[in-house]
């Protein structure tokens, strides 16, 4: 039976191509569409090239790179022993708990007050441009203004805040110069320095919320804090939540501030962030292997915060 | 000023606020607003402009002053000539507008394939492309340091080189969400009947596609020469050249090493050019900024 059938099948189809001008122009559409297909590659290449170069082939080189290490300028595997040697380190847990409290500090101050003052700035009925200028005068700012603007200010004995102080005779602080103080005031720096860009989007959140919805709360009575409770907290969700997510992977990334202001590790360690730590493995203790390891650890833990976010952003739309 | 209707109100009624005890709280509110906002946000700066004005004596002694007492411009001067900021702002410009350029074309082009063009496997590019958003830019930078060092199959050294900077910046998952989106977003028609008469895909790109995405280029512009303008670690690492640093590394690494009035006259001149464009173009970039940074 299929010793029959086959040479059946080719004949017929032998036949057919020899017979049909239709299959003809199927042949010329293969071509065209090669030729289609070339030219969109043609627009692409250019983004792919970079997209491989910077993004892809890093992304796999930094699995690779955990595992290796180099001396001499012979690479060899190591197996475990870079993740082994970072999470032995004195400082690995004195980062994650700093980069933690970083976070923290910067949502509390970073996310809440934005908020309220979106809030704030949303009631007025006049000087409104003015004021969302304000806001984002800072936003504008080189990092390298704003933080070192900052260093000097507190500066323990010519900087601003302590002179200022001083005239209503408070208590004056080491601010930057001490392992109690000195996290939390890059973080208030680093909060007056970004904190416009979330303004403006909670204040544009705001103003798509239906008038309908305050015109009822107010019927049934509702005080102002449970109108924003009941009424601005739930149809500003999605925003808040988008924005919570963002900050958080923003901040947990966080170098240049205490690397401006702090110098990188602070006061008896106080500020020293993972990626801080990461940049140190790099481009102090020479150890590559090392530095692409605590890397591996950052990502799994800002991975589950990047796919909430995207999950949530899809939703959005 | 919009006009406050039932169905634009806020939290507070217009109606609140007409009465007398609600116009009192408001005038109240408002004015504490203004002068606490004004002396946190614009007090920083003006401290800034003052003080590099004053002496080395006024800048570190008590009490501080309001106004420089001897204003000495030539701080300015100094600040211009010893840390080099012609230098330094003419390399973050070049940065900038060169990672600019790049994006447009590269990242449009790509964008405008994959949304019109759809070449066979375009989603599986498409998806890498927009996976590249869920890695933390932190992390691949070390591997992305070592690539640089020593492109692979090319085994070319880009340090010290724009390339270094221009080039990663093409590699944003962002860009081509943003435009893809925005290309989307046009109809198929459009490009059909430019097709029928006669015109290839970069012909439709140029005088259809293009003309039709302004917004959407401004927006990704904006990001763009903000991005490079703010970065930090990356060009820290990639331009060690003292002499090809841009603004924010450049005045760093020499920050020790001058008065603290000169320094801060340099951070005023540094802070210049980007509050100048703000206070120019404030509504687009405003709202440009918040359109795009939610999506990614």
């Amino acid at each position: 039976m299929a010793a029959t059938t086959v040479p059946d099948k080719t004949t017929r189809r032998h036949a057919g191509r020899a017979a049909g001008p239709r299959t003809q122009g199927g042949r010329g559409g293969l071509s065209r569409k090669l030729s289609q297909n070339l030219q969109a590659y043609g627009f692409l290449i250019g983004a792919i090239l970079c997209f491989g170069f910077f993004s892809w082939y890093p992304m796999v080189r930094e699995f690779i790179m955990s595992f290796q290490q180099t001396r001499r300028g012979v690479t060899s595997w190591v197996g475990f022993k870079n993740i082994k040697t970072v999470y032995h380190d004195p400082y690995f847990w004195t980062a994650w708990k700093n980069t933690g409290m970083f976070t923290l500090y910067a949502l509390v101050i970073g996310f809440v007050v934005p908020f309220f003052v979106a809030i704030l700035l949303n009631e007025l009925r006049h000087a409104r441009a003015y004021l969302r200028i304000l806001v984002y005068l800072p936003v504008m700012l080189p990092p390298v203004a704003g933080a070192l603007l900052f260093k000097y200010f507190y500066n323990p004995e010519y900087g601003l805040f302590n002179r200022i102080l001083k005239i209503f005779h408070l208590p004056t602080s080491q601010w930057l110069d001490s392992s109690h103080t000195a996290l939390i005031s890059v973080v208030v720096a680093a909060t007056w320095m970004s904190m416009g860009s979330a303004t403006l989007i909670y204040l544009a959140a705001l103003q798509n919320i239906p008038g309908e919805l305050y015109e009822a709360a107010d019927l049934d009575g509702a005080g102002l804090w449970s109108k924003i409770w009941h009424v601005t907290v739930p149809q500003t969700r999605l925003v808040l939540s988008l924005m919570l997510l963002l900050q958080i992977v923003a901040t947990m990334q966080e170098f240049t501030n205490v690397f401006l202001m702090a110098g990188g590790n602070g006061p008896e360690n106080s500020t020293m962030t993972v990626v801080y730590m990461v940049y140190q493995y790099g481009y102090r203790y020479n150890n590559f292997g090392g530095a692409a390891a605590l890397g591996l650890f950052l990502l799994l833990v800002l991975a589950g915060f990047s796919g909430l976010y995207a999950r949530l952003n899809r939703n959005a739309d | 000023m919009a006009e406050f209707t039932p169905a634009n109100r806020t939290l507070i009624s217009s109606a609140t606020l007409a009465r007398p005890r609600g116009k009192v709280i408001y005038w109240t509110v408002l004015s504490v607003v203004l002068v606490v906002f004004t002396l946190v946000f614009v007090g920083p700066l003006y401290w800034m402009a003052t003080s590099g004005f004053k002496s080395v004596h006024e800048v570190l002694h008590n009490p501080p002053t309001l106004v420089p007492k001897d204003p000495q411009p030539s701080n300015y001067k100094t600040a211009w000539t010893q840390l080099k900021l012609a230098k330094l702002l003419w390399n973050t410009f070049y940065y900038a507008f060169g990672a600019l350029a790049f994006q447009l074309v590269f990242d449009v082009a790509a964008a405008y394939a994959l949304s019109k063009l759809r070449p066979v496997l375009g989603n599986i590019v498409l998806g890498g492309m927009l996976a590249t958003l869920m890695i933390p830019s932190a992390v691949l930078i070390i591997p992305q340091y070592m690539t640089v060092l020593d492109l692979p199959l090319l085994h070319v050294n880009l340090i010290n080189h724009p390339w270094a900077i221009w080039l990663p910046t093409v590699a944003n998952g962002f860009n081509i969400f943003l435009l893809k989106r925005f290309f989307d977003s046009i109809p198929n028609d459009l490009m059909a009947a430019a097709a029928i008469d006669g015109a290839g895909p970069m012909r439709t790109l140029l005088s259809i596609v293009l003309p039709m995405s302004r917004p959407i280029l401004g927006v990704v512009s904006i990001f763009a020469v903000v991005n490079v303008w703010k970065d930090f670690l990356w060009p820290m690492l990639v331009e060690p050249d003292p002499s090809k640093q841009p603004i924010n590394i450049g005045i760093n690494s020499l920050s020790q090493g001058v008065p603290q009035n000169v320094l801060i006259a340099a951070l005023a001149i540094s802070a210049l050019p980007t509050l100048l464009i703000f206070l120019l173009f404030q509504r687009n970039i405003m709202s440009g900024l918040t359109a795009g940074s939610l999506k990614g």
